[in-house]
């Protein structure tokens, strides 16, 4: 794949070091942004440094603490000072805790920047989760939350050999089979590799003995004969499938498959999606909450609602060496006078997005780094059928199809497998500039062109479709965006800066993390901003 | 299938478009013409009206208007500070506070072409269209 210069990649990116460590690993990422995984994945995230529950303990008596978001950062913050002694007020802009870890249903009303509303008619039991929607093995913190209050996971399929890779140009706009791709692109390699190596083009690279180890290593990867070519019969098919299954009894014999042409294959591009389950961060195991994302948030929630107060908008963060006081308007009624929230501490989790236009008592330099970040543009979809067609024509239980058009991917329900009934699809998932396209689209012009393109692979959109709701996240009113989305010139400059104790503020969330857009991120942001915060108060400051 | 009512938003007033249910009964008729989407990394629109309803109408709302939420979008219309197009330009290219840059998303052309749209529509007036040499000059 080659790089062109003014590409472009929007996915987060952490930390410089973590990522050049990662880029020797995967060396087709990093400068190469090639166009899925330019607007599918989320980059890289280093394995979570979690080391167990903390236990604050002996706040000082009376001592408080005001903690603004109730996000999952924010919640997070919340039980933790709880936990230690601290007196905890959490003011929250929505009517509902969770904040970007979001899960709408059936019911659910959603109105956007400009007003533009939207109404879930999905079914009971179903649900779409607009904002994160897979857990990773290794995001060790969330996960412990997740299990100290008992949310049941499951497994989000993330590959499904047998989901569709769609390119536009490729093979005339026929959807492929993943499993296809898959085998005969290794196939191919597979063959071509040996060729090389029988041709004593490697001779140069390995010894003899090490070339027959590679040609052995080749013949199993790639599914090669004996010969060392990938072609129609049982070893391959044995990958890729075959044309018709073994049967029982006196059915019809298992017949071999053919693979794809290498040469159009390998201009199709569509080798670019089976990379997407490789990366550690996508790898198996990779989880979602049972029942929607938000039942991790919500059972945070639980633990400390008495103390969260909805619909207050932070208009202005104030401080000085006696406690802070922030002052907050009625999200709903701009003509209800201003309220003030006072505490001797405050944990600010509200994105950047939002932070860097309300008023702050802080240093410049903390100053300068809420100014630093912008936000990048994220668009999902969530598409209503009235039946399951994916499992019921097409045998595709969970997992993801990918496409260059502008939906990106269809992902399908990974629960629920073979039940009758209607099934909730994610329509679209992308980044980059079909995401601000889409986002700058009215909601129903938005789900014309998801079902217009995603009946491209799925002719059976026009019938089955019934409801659908779409979230652009720079259309999100307490959000302005989807993950604050740092270059390595901002880390380098402003990270730092952005994580100190300001006096008697501290900042936490996905933005002040290496794990952008993650809800570790999130978390371990929160648990490390309240330890500090914590040490810096027993000690006297 | 139940028909959608829409209310159109009078020129620069932004109203509350309600949806009974978003179901799309035309969404496979014939007369729709897709709109223009970018494929790749970079942005495919080259006129200016064009790119602002590719993107920029996704914050700063169809008409210009702006929003208002936890935080707020600026209104571009009747907005003194797109009197100067340096201005402008310098926010498109590389952002601000929030705002993503889109320099790396646009060719000197683009980001010409939108940001003497902006100044030149939502009842801005300016005389002084800015070319693409000079957005070269500001990268």
């Amino acid at each position: 794949m080659t790089k062109t210069t003014n590409e472009v990649d929007d996915r987060p990116r952490n930390s410089v070091k973590t990522r050049r460590q990662l880029l020797t690993l995967a060396g087709e990422v990093g400068g190469v942004a090639a166009m899925y995984q330019a607007m599918t994945a989320l980059g890289f995230a280093a394995e979570s440094s979690y080391s167990g529950p903390i236990n604050l303990q002996d706040a000082p008596k009376g001592s408080s603490v005001l903690i603004l978001g109730a996000g999952i950062a924010g919640l997070v913050a919340a039980y933790e000072l709880r936990r230690a002694g601290y007196e905890v007020t959490v003011l929250e802009y929505n009517r509902r805790a969770g904040g970007r870890a979001w899960t709408i249903r059936g019911g659910d009303e959603y109105t956007e920047l400009g007003g533009f509303r939207q109404s879930c008619e999905f079914d009971e039991g179903l649900y779409f989760n607009p904002g994160p929607w897979r857990i990773p093995f290794h995001h060790h913190a969330i996960l412990d939350y997740a299990k100290r209050f008992g949310v049941a996971l499951e497994p989000f399929i993330q590959v499904n050999y047998n989901a569709y890779v769609h390119g536009r140009n490729a093979f005339g706009g026929k959807p492929q089979r993943y499993r296809h791709v898959q085998a005969d692109y290794q196939g191919h390699v597979a063959e071509l590799l040996a060729k090389a190596a029988n041709g004593h083009q490697l001779d140069a690279e390995l010894s003899r003995e090490d070339q027959d180890r590679l040609l052995e290593s080749l013949r199993a990867w790639g599914a090669l004969d004996r010969q060392f070519r990938y072609a129609t019969n049982t070893n391959s098919s044995d990958r890729r499938g075959y044309a018709v299954d073994p049967g029982g009894g006196l059915m019809p014999d298992a017949v071999p498959s053919e693979p794809l042409d290498r040469n159009e294959l390998l201009r199709s591009r569509l080798w670019r999606a089976i990379a997407a389950g490789t990366e550690y961060e996508f790898q198996s195991t990779i989880f979602q909450p049972v029942g929607g994302m938000d039942q991790i948030a919500m059972a945070v929630y639980r633990q400390v609602k008495d103390v969260v107060r909805f619909n207050a908008k932070v208009t202005k963060i104030d401080q000085n060496d006696k406690g802070v006081t922030v002052t907050y308007a009625d999200a709903s009624d701009a003509g209800a006078p201003p309220r003030l929230a006072t505490a001797d501490w405050c944990i600010c989790t509200i994105p950047l997005s939002i932070l860097s236009q309300i008023e702050v008592t802080a240093s410049q330099p903390m100053r300068d780094a809420i100014h630093a970040v912008p936000y990048a543009a994220g668009f999902k979809a969530g598409l209503q059928f009235k039946r399951k067609f994916w499992e019921q024509d097409e045998h595709i239980y969970g997992g993801i199809s990918y496409s260059d058009l502008p939906i990106n991917r269809i992902s399908y329900p990974s629960t629920g497998y073979g039940q009758p009934g209607k099934g909730v699809v994610v329509g679209s998932y992308v980044f980059g500039p079909n995401a601000f396209e889409f986002s700058a689209m009215a909601p129903q012009e938005r789900l014309r062109e998801v079902l217009r393109q995603g009946a491209q692979i799925h002719p059976q959109y026009p019938d089955e479709f019934e409801n659908g709701i779409s979230v652009g996240w720079h259309r999100v009113p307490w959000s302005n965006g989807c993950y604050g989305l740092w270059s390595e010139k901002a880390r380098d400059a402003h990270y730092k800066n952005l994580c100190q104790i300001d006096g008697r503020l501290a900042l936490a969330g996905e933005h002040a993390s290496y794990l952008p857009a993650w809800q570790e991120g999130a978390v371990l942001s929160a648990l490390d901003a309240v330890q500090r915060l914590h040490a810096r108060i027993k000690s006297g400051n | 299938m139940r028909s959608i009512q829409l209310r159109l938003a009078p020129a620069l007033v932004c109203a509350a478009i309600c949806l009974a249910a978003a179901r799309l009964p035309s969404a496979f008729a014939d007369d729709n013409v897709p709109p223009e989407m970018s494929y790749g990394p970079r942005f495919i629109q080259s006129d200016g009206a064009a790119l602002y309803r590719a993107t920029c109408r996704g914050c700063h709302m169809p008409d210009g208007e702006g929003a208002k939420g936890a935080g707020m979008y600026p209104a571009l219309a009747g907005n003194p500070q797109l009197v100067t197009g340096a201005y402008v330009a310098d926010v498109v290219l590389h952002g601000r506070n929030g705002m993503p840059g889109f320099g790396d998303r646009m060719s000197n052309d683009q980001v010409a072409a939108v940001v003497n749209y902006v100044r030149t529509n939502f009842g801005n007036q300016s005389t002084d269209p800015l070319s693409a040499a000079d957005v070269a000059n500001m990268r």
